[in-house]
């Protein structure tokens, strides 16, 4: 086949720029991912309007009724969660008593920002996410990505208004976690990589050998490694099998948070 | 072909971009998320010119990896590779027949995903790729052949009301007339 000489001089200007993408070093290459991306700002933007907009319009056709209805039930709540948060702000100072007294480290309260679900990684390949919060709002790299359902996730990247959040569930992510239960097994969040199509299912692997962890129990953060506070649900185990020739067991583990319907997220600042 | 035709392809290309990101139907149905740039490299590598079918696979390339964990390049590559084998090779290809715009579309969104994969693996990334990956393949394949035959009808609509129709020839021709009685 006769090959233009047009043709190589774009063939190559592209191999060129590829190679030259793919050798600049990572902070580069993140300015630059964050500097396209915010060319998608005024889209994100118009995307955000327009669903408060329909939500607005669907909450103006809810029959009053309905919501004297609800109105009711979250004043309940609310006067329940009151009632909760009395009680454990008591048992927060006790355990801050008893902390001090046994010279443990002392517990700091989270702090906690929220903010919108903006897109998803458009690739198949990954679990990613943006959110409309950034350095401006406090943001951190490595901050915990969380919901009142579980832990979600972890900031990857960050930009003054946005952030990339790196999912539980993506193979460059791994979470510390705790079994809860009798023997409090640990073992290590993995990405179930083997099947894409189960977004809201992860693994749970490096567990010991005799390992007894059943179906239902819950998992949640270990606190190793210094990211994720101690205690956040991860997910419940579903079942669990022998691994490398019986050396030690992998649990699959079904998220708490619904990963399909995330629309806000908490992040957790520093 | 003018250049309002290869703005409108790049800004299609951006917003298709923009909504692979946003919205989750299909995603949450399927399993799979669809990409309009591989039939839109097809349609713009069999229609317009060299220059058009470059700025688009680059900067398609770019935009869906500034949205995605994907080394920033990735995509670059497979994009264009395959639009410039799709241009070299258009004088060969029934591009004006729909069957061949949908195996052709297909092919690409195939292509150009597990071209990206291949790169990213070279790399050194750990992408997510299993027995559910083929299924994503078949949908994407699947969605970008549909999706090349609806560019064509599109753009060849848009084309066809804001560009000048070509003025017809007269089939009166000065030569062949024939010229009765003495010259």
């Amino acid at each position: 086949m006769y090959i233009k000489r047009p043709h190589y001089v774009a063939l190559i200007s592209v191999l060129l720029l590829a190679l030259l993408l793919f050798k600049l070093p990572s902070q580069s290459v993140n300015k630059i991912k964050l500097a396209i991306g915010a060319l998608f700002l005024p889209l994100f933007g118009l995307s955000n309007t327009t669903h408060a907009a329909l939500n607005k319009t669907g909450n103006s056709v809810v029959p009053r009724s309905d919501l004297i209805r609800q109105n009711e039930e979250f004043r309940k709540e609310n006067q329940e969660l009151k009632l909760r948060l009395r009680q454990s702000d008591e048992a927060w100072r006790e355990n801050g008593q008893f902390r001090e007294i046994l010279g443990w480290q002392k517990q700091v309260p989270w702090k906690l920002k929220l903010s919108r679900v903006v897109g998803r990684d458009p690739a198949n390949w990954w679990r990613t996410m943006q959110i409309n919060v950034g350095a401006r709002d406090g943001i951190r790299l490595n901050a915990p990505v969380l919901t009142t359902d579980g832990l979600v996730g972890r900031i990857s990247a960050l930009g003054d208004t946005r952030a990339q959040v790196l999912l539980l569930g993506d193979p460059n992510l791994r979470v510390g976690a705790v079994v809860e239960g009798e023997t409090r097994e640990t073992g290590v969040i993995l990405s179930n990589t083997s099947k894409p199509l189960e977004n809201n299912m992860v693994d749970l692997g490096f567990l010991s050998r005799n390992s007894a962890v059943k179906p239902g129990q819950p998992v949640v953060t270990s606190g190793d490694g210094g990211i994720f506070p101690k205690g956040i649900l991860i997910g419940h185990v579903v079942d669990s099998r022998p691994v490398e020739y019986g050396l030690s067991t992998e649990a699959r583990v079904k998220l708490a948070a619904r990963f399909s319907a995330l629309e806000e997220v908490w992040v957790m600042l520093p | 072909m003018n250049h309002f035709s290869s703005f409108l392809i790049l800004l299609i290309a951006f917003v298709g971009v923009f909504m692979q990101s946003s919205f989750d139907a299909l995603r949450n149905l399927s399993g799979a998320q669809i990409d309009i740039l591989p039939a839109l490299i097809i349609y713009t590598a069999l229609t317009h010119d060299l220059v058009s079918m470059s700025l688009l696979g680059v900067l398609g390339g770019l935009w869906t990896d500034s949205l995605s964990a994907n080394a920033l390049g990735a995509s670059v590559l497979p994009l264009s590779l395959i639009g410039l084998i799709t241009y070299q090779s258009r004088s060969l290809l029934l591009r004006e027949n729909t069957y061949a715009q949908f195996v052709l579309g297909a092919s690409a969104s195939a292509l150009v995903p597990l071209c990206t994969v291949v790169t990213l693996l070279g790399l050194g990334d750990h992408p997510i790729i299993g027995w559910g990956s083929l299924w994503q393949l078949l949908v994407m394949a699947a969605a970008g052949g549909v999706l090349t035959p609806l560019c064509f009808l599109v753009f060849d609509r848009i084309n066809l009301a804001l560009n000048y129709r070509p003025a017809t020839e007269n089939s009166f021709r000065q030569d062949r007339q024939i010229k009765r009685g003495r010259q």
